[in-house]
């Protein structure tokens, strides 16, 4: 193995080719964390379900980094560096919860307002003028860092950069739209689940893209007809290649297809639900699309499979290693039938998922399988070499697009 | 009711996983049931999703179903270490129990790890020949944060 390569060269200039060391390297991780999610991207931090009322706030990461998303007395939604001024310690330490007015340092007891900014320095004049801070002290060169934030469609984004445009202009006319259709009214949070992987978070975010694994890989998704090559639909990349949503239209004429069967694929058998009402879906958006899968460059991905509704942020944890933060969601005005459904077709997501359980594994496949192949490509050529939407989902044209927008930001 | 007997129950639970006889699991639970796998926190706020959930013994055969057949993984089996319960009340014939629980997850390659804590929320009753059954099992665990995947039931 060529040990002196250097970072940061692309084998080849095909976004057809991806070098595995972009799994492996810790150099190229840092350069992640710099210039993706401290760059001009917007993360999702949280769902303004979670933090309804003034006070209510959730702690979360950008990147590396540790944030506080806390909702103020104006109602705004404000984002800050989740580090004190003083020694850098956690400022808030719970999931969630209310503050008052403020949030305060344990370890020191410094008080921050809802906006992140300084505000008491306990004993800043010492004790009958003895001790107490130098003056002055430049609370804002300190201070934790605010992030800029915005909301779209109940989702809470945030940025670290000033050059990061409109969150709509971000995502595109199409993806825009494509958010806009699932979530179209008021959510309510039905659970919170964690889903430790064993591999790069570019594997977890290539997969979600990946429209082809699908009912190859996931043989519930091919046995009900949850999603099949066969069916209708197909795969929108925005212009920039980051963003992605694919799409399932359920067609009558699948049914007879013996495709699936001639390419001797394990999706093909006579395997039969005991209790079918797991799949009893009831179509809520009014335009046959029954399953629809969304991903926000670099690391959300918001879900509709049938009724089962969920957006998942993806973590960075090192270069071999990630988490996935579950939040299943349904809508405020659900009836107990709706919410029932919900529940019963959770089953297929998360880390328990009849489907999403295998996502959860190959990536780790992945990159136990690439240990000595740092200097080796894969090839993703499904499709062509080409990042444009598709009316097919035997494509790959959206992990194109991914690797499309990461060499743009990454400077590869 | 006798502790002994849901200590026997939960014994049986224990076993019939540990060893592989998952066919066996479902049928140690009433018909319709629910059983769920949730964490503390999502139950501390009030917030109902599980992992797993199934409100019949059909939807737990289903779960069984598809890890032998439709289901990818790598090969590993569980080591259940179950607590004493604690009997929180009987109604109408309807026990409920707290009992908690560890699992041990064994990796094909032998990697052991502690997968998961908790504590079973119980509703057993009997069935028509006298033996007890869950009408209600409900795994609170610990942590919300799962290694990799859950493929079998906790």
């Amino acid at each position: 193995m060529d040990t002196h390569r250097d970072i940061g060269v692309w084998p080849e200039n095909s976004t057809a080719r991806v070098p595995y060391w972009v799994y492996q390297d810790e150099a190229n991780y840092k350069r992640e964390l710099e210039r993706l999610f401290a760059g001009p991207t917007w993360n999702f931090v949280c769902l303004e379900a979670d933090i309804p009322t003034k006070g209510d706030y959730r702690t979360n990461v950008v990147g590396a980094m540790p944030v506080i998303v806390v909702r103020d007395a104006d109602g705004r939604i404000n984002c800050f560096e989740n580090r004190c001024a003083h020694r850098g310690a956690l400022i808030a330490f719970d999931d969630g919860g209310k503050v008052d007015n403020q949030f305060k340092c344990i370890y020191h007891a410094w008080s921050y307002d809802l906006s992140g900014s300084l505000r008491g320095i306990a004993f800043e004049r010492g004790i009958n003028g003895v001790g107490g801070m130098a003056k002055p002290f430049d609370r804002e060169r300190f201070g934790p860092r605010k992030l800029r934030t915005t909301t779209f469609c109940g989702m809470v984004f945030a940025t670290l950069s000033d050059q990061t445009p409109p969150i709509e202009q971000y995502l595109g006319t199409e993806i825009s739209g494509r958010v806009k259709r699932v979530l179209n009214r008021p959510i309510k949070v039905m659970g919170r689940f964690v889903q430790a992987l064993p591999n790069n978070w570019k594997l977890y975010v290539e997969n979600v893209k990946d429209t082809y694994h699908a009912s190859l890989l996931h043989l519930f998704f091919g046995t009900f007809r949850i999603t099949r090559l066969t069916q209708g639909g197909g795969v929108l990349v925005s212009p920039d290649g980051g963003h992605h949503a694919s799409y399932t239209i359920d067609k009558a004429d699948d049914r007879q297809t013996t495709a699936y069967r001639d390419q001797g694929i394990r999706t093909e058998t006579d395997y039969k639900l005991a209790d079918p009402t797991l799949l009893d879906t009831v179509e809520e958006f009014g335009d046959k699309i029954q399953l629809q899968i969304l991903s926000v460059f670099p690391a959300l991905i918001l879900q509709q499979i049938h009724n089962c509704l969920a957006v998942r942020q993806v973590v960075p944890l090192g270069t071999d290693k990630m988490e996935i933060r579950w939040t299943y969601f349904g809508f405020a005005d659900d009836s107990p039938e709706m919410t029932t459904r919900r529940l019963k077709q959770q089953n297929l997501v998360g880390p328990a998922g009849f489907v999403s359980m295998e996502d959860g594994c190959v990536g780790g496949f992945v990159q136990r399988g690439i240990a000595a192949a740092g200097d080796e490509v894969s090839a993703i050529e499904m499709g062509g070499d080409t990042t444009e939407s598709q009316a097919t989902r035997a494509t790959e044209a959206s992990v194109r697009g991914f690797w499309k927008a990461y060499r743009e930001r990454m400077g590869y | 009711m006798e502790v002994g007997k849901l200590v026997e129950l939960n014994a049986a639970y224990a076993r019939v996983i540990d060893n592989e006889q998952f066919e066996e699991w479902p049928k140690l639970f009433h018909d319709p049931c629910l059983y769920k796998v949730t964490t503390v926190e999502n139950v501390a706020q009030g917030l109902e999703a599980g992992i797993i959930y199934a409100d019949s013994r059909g939807m737990l055969e289903d779960r069984i179903s598809a890890l032998r057949k439709a289901n990818i993984y790598e090969r590993q089996r569980y080591r259940h270490i179950v607590g004493l319960p604690v009997l929180l009340g009987e109604k109408n014939g309807v026990v409920e129990a707290e009992t908690p629980f560890l699992i041990v997850r064994i990796m094909r390659d032998g990697k052991m790890d502690l997968f998961a804590t908790g504590s079973y929320r119980d509703k057993v009753r009997a069935d028509g020949s006298g033996g007890l059954r869950f009408a209600e099992r409900i795994v609170v665990c610990d942590g919300g944060r799962f290694d990799t995947l859950v493929a079998i039931p906790f």
